[in-house]
């Protein structure tokens, strides 16, 4: 069953196309990499599917994008709402200055989630446990988040997003500052994660893309080339651009 | 414009296989030639060298690992490497069994000449053949022709039946000739084997310009597409 479904879509920032005609599948459960060289594109697409885009001035959308059938561009669209279901992680981890815990609880009290502080308490290390950060900070829950490390602030980052129940995930290069230890640990947690969730990761490193994702989709300025399940990709790819990019040729 | 510094390993990989392919060339043609000119020493020459080839095979190997564990080939590039690595031991064992026809040669050559078979050099001449011929469409990349060549086994398999059926008739005219017949009737097999062999490399040859895996599939001659 397709989760995301997108047809047609071009998006524009004031005159400048950054995005030409994108039509394309997402599958519920399913991790899907995008690939391109930089300014390919694929951080404003994968900025439609939730309208972060929204917060830039002068841009504008043309063509449909449907989560769970339903229209995220139209007017009746609660995009706070869609934003809790659309979760985003970034490449550089953005931590509150704030407590461990209160990083993780601040989404579900500011939407409300919990019943009681009890309840809260359990969100909050379910979101932690899902995240593989649990058993490292349960003993430091008070203490700055900013004291973690780079890898964990970044699992951080993630055991926010699912604090308050999000469908989708999408992690915009969320290894690309991290060593090979911390990296292994978030791809094991995406692969993990895609039983609950359906996950996009923007990777500009092509084994991560071929070692999480189920299908990998190529950008290349503003145009999605190709897209075709990983092992086809990184196998015999149908298009000589995604041959070119993926092996180096270019990019 | 290629200059990925996998290019140069790459290149060096078809290179080093190439040598290998000659090199296999080679001893199975100094394997029938010391039989046919019934030289012996020719024969223990071609033993010798298969020391040589069965370094080569190593050497291909140890580079094969290498690239794939330091440049993470992709696409075309993983295909090429997969290709050799399966298309070295192929290319070895054909050696090998240029050396037990040069084996059967220092025998045969002690014992007194039988009939000239003509059959035998036509399996041989087919095989290597082949073998050229399939070592140029892998370096081409060439699928149509690797598919021509695998159609050409029925003649070396048409010609395996044919002395074989000759060589039993020997043995059952002149029980005398036993010992030679048996040792040309395994160099007929060797011949034989190696014609299938050389259906491997066509089937991986495939494999690298289509990413087609036409290897168990019906034997229709045109096939795994």
């Amino acid at each position: 069953m397709n989760k995301i479904s997108v047809s047609n879509l071009s998006f524009f920032y004031g005159q400048v196309q950054a995005l030409h005609d994108i039509t394309i599948d997402i599958p519920e459960h399913e991790v899907i990499a995008f690939i391109g060289p930089s300014g390919c594109g694929k951080s404003t697409f994968i900025r439609t599917l939730n309208r972060m885009n929204d917060t830039i001035a002068n841009t504008r959308v043309e063509g449909q994008v449907l989560i769970d059938g339903k229209d995220i561009n139209s007017p009746k669209t609660d995009v706070v709402a869609l934003r809790r279901k659309v979760g985003m992680v970034f490449q550089k981890s953005n931590p509150f200055p704030k407590s461990i815990f209160d990083n993780v609880a601040y989404g579900i009290q500011i939407n409300r989630l919990h019943e009681n502080r009890a309840d809260l308490n359990e969100r909050v290390e379910k979101a932690l446990n899902d995240a593989a950060l649990w058993n490292e900070v349960k003993d430091r829950l008070s203490e700055s988040a900013f004291g973690l490390s780079g890898g964990q602030q970044q699992r951080l980052c993630i055991a926010r997003a699912l604090a308050v129940q999000p469908e989708v995930i999408l992690m915009d290069e969320p290894a690309s500052a991290l060593d090979p230890m911390a990296t292994q640990k978030i791809e094991e947690l995406v692969v993990e994660l895609k039983q609950k969730y359906t996950i996009v990761i923007v990777t500009h490193n092509m084994q991560q893309a071929a070692r999480v994702s189920d299908r990998t989709a190529f950008f290349m300025l503003g145009k999605l080339v190709e897209y075709n399940r990983t092992e086809k990709m990184f196998t015999n790819p149908d298009e000589s651009l995604t041959e070119d990019y993926i092996t180096g040729r270019f990019g | 414009m290629e200059n990925r510094i996998i290019d140069q390993q790459l290149e060096l990989l078809r290179n080093k296989t190439l040598a290998l392919g000659e090199a296999t060339e080679k001893a199975i043609e100094q394997a029938m030639r010391s039989l046919n000119d019934r030289d012996s020493e020719l024969a223990r020459k071609v033993l010798e060298e298969d020391k040589l080839i069965n370094q080569m095979e190593l050497e291909i190997d140890r580079l094969s690992i290498e690239i794939i564990a330091l440049y993470q080939p992709a696409a075309h590039d993983l295909r090429l490497v997969i290709a050799i690595a399966r298309i070295t031991p192929v290319l070895e064992r054909m050696a090998d069994h240029a050396g037990n026809i040069a084996e059967a040669a220092v025998i045969i050559n002690d014992e007194p000449e039988l009939k000239p078979l003509t059959d035998l050099t036509l399996m041989a001449s087919t095989a290597m053949t082949m073998l050229r011929n399939a070592l140029d469409a892998f370096i081409a990349e060439d699928a149509e022709a690797s598919r021509a060549i695998i159609r050409q086994d029925s003649t070396i398999d048409k010609a395996y039946r044919k002395v074989f059926g000759e060589l039993i008739g020997m043995i059952v005219n002149d029980p005398a000739v036993t010992a030679c017949a048996a040792q040309l009737l395994f160099v007929a097999k060797h011949l034989e084997r190696i014609g299938d062999y050389v259906k491997d490399i066509c089937e991986l040859t495939v494999y690298l310009s289509e990413a087609a895996f036409i290897k168990h599939s019906p034997p229709n001659g045109d096939s795994g597409r």
